[in-house]
């Protein structure tokens, strides 16, 4: 009970709805960063968020619909590399493959950086304790069991992430 | 004349984008003494405001936060 108890640590909650490679990144960001300030985590993984609890990650990302995504050369010289592929919708809709060359152009780009990858921050959120709840009626919607993902997930509903949210003193829908 | 620290650890996050060089140091730290401290080097160009931060929301002393010539960034941390 955060706000009952003036000792107790900061709370983050956070909700996690979308599942593609981009959008993976930020709610294991937050937690793993509020986890190491000594906070308590919990992330409501829903809707497509649900997929990042499975054991193997596939996590993708399609700059088809992300108009404001740059493109990147993740190989050759700086001036290179910096540049922004412009990418017409109707390029990437017709090229078969272009969301696997995006992906992994993606990866590759962050890994050059230094950016851990979304496994390496999931298990730091694992060694931290943050809570990781799975919605119960997302898997019930997409066809899911408690089997598809990962031993350390709990499952819950709105009622579970809501009592955790009221006493957090960080709340952010991602 | 700036007054020498000495660590009692030292922790390369070298290369290292947010948010690891704050989880390894946390790490890091949970492993001192009251009173240790940690010396860590870190280029990851957001790591001087963060580890600012994390000083402040763990209560976990900054003793000083430089950069080296080759623009390294350099933090010495206590152990509350």
């Amino acid at each position: 009970m955060s706000k009952s108890d003036p000792n107790a640590p900061k709370r983050l909650a956070l909700i996690s709805s979308k599942g593609t490679l981009d959008w993976a990144y930020p709610p294991f960001i937050l937690a793993s960063a509020a986890g190491a300030m000594g906070w308590e985590v919990g992330i409501f993984f829903t809707f497509y968020g649900l997929t990042l609890l499975k054991p193997e990650l596939t996590a993708a990302v399609s700059p088809l619909g992300n108009p404001a995504m740059p493109m990147k050369m993740p190989f050759g010289p700086e001036a290179f590399q910096n540049i922004a592929w412009p990418m017409p919708n109707l390029l990437m809709a017709n090229v078969p493959g272009f969301e696997s060359l995006a992906t992994s152009l993606m990866k590759q780009t962050f890994h050059n950086k230094g950016v851990a990858t979304i496994e390496e921050l999931r298990q730091m959120c694992i060694e931290m304790d943050v809570r990781l709840i799975g919605c119960q009626m997302t898997m019930d919607v997409f066809g899911f069991k408690r089997e598809d993902f990962i031993k350390e997930a709990e499952i819950g509903g709105a009622a579970t992430f809501l009592e955790y949210a009221a006493d957090a003193d960080v709340q952010l829908f991602i | 004349m700036i007054e020498v620290i000495k660590e009692d650890q030292v922790l390369d996050c070298t290369g290292m984008l947010c948010p690891v060089p704050i989880v390894k140091t946390s790490k890091a730290m949970k492993e001192l003494q009251s009173g240790q401290i940690l010396k860590m080097i870190a280029t990851d160009a957001g790591s001087p405001p963060d580890i600012a931060a994390w000083s402040r929301q763990t209560g976990n002393e900054l003793l000083r936060s430089t950069t080296t010539e080759d623009g390294k960034f350099v933090f010495f941390l206590k152990k509350s």
